[in-house]
């Protein structure tokens, strides 16, 4: 498949902005029909943060990708991406500190600094402001290609941070948390430059 | 020690034969209602309409000025890890579970041990209606009323000896009948699940073995056929489906303590100062209340119960026991 023209790539841009809507679609669906019931709040918070996962999982997925595959304008689908794991990101907060917390920042505070499992998510949610705030092609020219690499890299603490923050509430089944944890440790592992340097070089035989 | 003679229990009081004769049908309308399992709608429609009807006495010193959470609530958010760990599997994978004929087998320092058939062990007590309140130990909380009958009444039927310091439970362990048992990690739990009480709280008298519901056989996903209910203890401290109980010399291993002793104490009391490591326990949200929008509700010490339990804790440090 050749370079797609870039009304074809505004086209599939388009596709995937409403595809990346359809979860909190189904969710407010759901909300409509009852299914959420008995623990809507419960519900809302653990889909947002599914989806927050996804999201992150899923932008860490378009790097290694268009290296196996060679189709380099994947990149240009990345921003979305992860722009969406922030949109989750302050629906699960906002689910938090209003529907769980009604506000009482006494409480906030200190889940924030007692809770492990609360600190590392702040954290996460806290670390993809500057991001989310550097997305924008202006952005990436004031700041200087290099520059904004490097801070980019920060989405490797935050997924790292969301994956442990889901592993730390859980009370004893751990399987959701391990299969996010194991494909973290995947997109991770083929960033090293030793692994990387091999799909490069595989690219090319 | 008063040990009621069937004279000393009104007809009116005991359930009637047929009643549990009649569960049988329930069990087979219940194997009908698996076959609809595909609809939710339907299943829920066809077990409300299969669900047998106990006949019980209405206790008057358990009845709140608390909305009961709707039945629908009560039985389709489950914590019941032999069943799956999400809230809705157990009301999903239990639709089949075979309770009858269910015995229950009495060991240790007690002079009446054996195997008892449950509803021979039930038979002697009248059937009451108690409204407790469920505190789980995630945070959130229902009003449900249980029909069962007081553990204390049972177990001095079984005339432990001096020797008993603590009672043990045990639910089946059965991983055909039990999917949550099967598999890699198991959820996470040892099986078979294991909870005890020392022995005085197990005869206070607020301790229910409950065998219904809403008036009704108790659903399968809610611990049929027999469970224990302790109002002033954490969720989990209730056992589900129970085949064995022991008493004992010492402190049971318990299975949430086993899994993270550091989070589940032998005590477990439901107790607003003393946070799960991982969260606070200083408020609840009561489910079904309608509103999402409505805050959460602070937790009472004991559940709300320490006026009948908290002399059975007295000079204990609670921090140190949770």
């Amino acid at each position: 498949m050749g370079q797609p023209t870039s009304k074809q790539i505004l086209l599939i841009k388009t596709v995937l902005f409403f595809a990346a809507l359809l979860p909190l679609a189904w969710l407010i669906w759901d909300g409509v029909q009852g299914r959420l019931e008995p623990n809507p709040v419960e519900a809302i918070t653990h889909r947002t943060g599914d989806w927050i996962l996804n999201f992150l999982l899923l932008t860490l997925t378009v790097t290694p990708l268009r290296k196996l595959s060679g189709l380099h304008w994947l990149l240009r689908l990345r921003r979305m991406l992860g722009l969406f794991a922030f949109f989750y990101a302050c629906l699960h907060f906002t689910t938090y500190i209003w529907l769980d917390q009604f506000f009482l920042m006494s409480e906030v505070w200190k889940d924030i600094a007692k809770r492990p499992y609360i600190t590392v998510g702040f954290t996460a949610f806290v670390l993809l402001f500057p991001l989310a705030l550097t997305s924008t092609n202006a952005m990436v020219k004031r700041m200087g290609a290099q520059r904004w690499r490097r801070l980019h890299r920060l989405v490797y603490v935050i997924a790292i941070a969301g994956v442990l923050h889901f592993l730390w509430l859980v009370k004893s089944d751990i399987r959701s948390p391990l299969i996010y944890g194991f494909l973290l440790a995947l997109l991770l592992i083929m960033r090293l430059p030793a692994v990387n340097q091999r799909i490069t070089a595989f690219q090319r035989a | 020690m008063i040990i009621k003679r069937a004279s000393d229990i009104k007809s009116s009081e005991i359930t009637d034969k047929s009643v549990y004769l009649r569960r049988r049908e329930f069990l087979k309308a219940a194997g009908i209602v698996s076959a609809g399992a595909a609809i939710p709608g339907l299943l829920v429609a066809r077990a409300e309409a299969a669900a047998q009807k106990l006949i019980y006495k209405k206790n008057a010193a358990f009845r709140p000025n608390e909305k009961l959470t709707p039945y629908q609530d009560v039985t389709t958010y489950n914590n019941f890890y032999e069943f799956g760990t999400g809230k809705a599997d157990p009301a999903r994978n239990a639709t089949n579970f075979k309770t009858r004929p269910w015995t229950i087998t009495v060991e240790g320092h007690a002079k009446k041990t054996g195997t008892f058939d449950l509803d021979e062990l039930i038979k002697p007590h009248a059937l009451e209606e108690r409204i407790y309140r469920l505190r789980c130990v995630e945070a959130w909380s229902m009003v449900i009323p249980w029909v069962g009958v007081p553990l204390a009444d049972v177990i001095k039927r079984m005339q432990p000896t001096s020797k008993a310091k603590y009672v043990q439970f045990e639910t089946l362990h059965d991983p055909e009948q039990m999917p949550g048992q099967r598999g890699f990690l198991g959820g996470g739990l040892q099986w078979p699940y294991v909870e005890g009480l020392r022995m005085d709280e197990a005869m206070n008298p607020l301790p229910l073995l409950a065998v219904g519901l809403y008036g009704e056989v108790l659903p399968n996903q809610n611990g049929a056929p027999v469970r224990l209910v302790v109002p002033w203890k954490y969720g989990f401290k209730s056992i589900k489906s129970i085949v064995r109980i022991r008493f004992v010399e010492s402190m049971p291993q318990t299975t949430w303590n086993i899994a993270a002793p550091h989070e589940y104490g032998f005590y477990s009391n439901v107790n607003p100062e003393v946070d799960h490591p991982r969260w606070s326990q200083a408020r609840e949200r009561r489910l079904g209340e309608g509103s999402f929008f409505a805050p959460k509700r602070p937790t009472l010490m004991f559940n709300g119960y320490a006026d009948q339990v908290a002399h059975l804790y007295r000079g204990m440090n609670l921090k140190k026991f949770y």
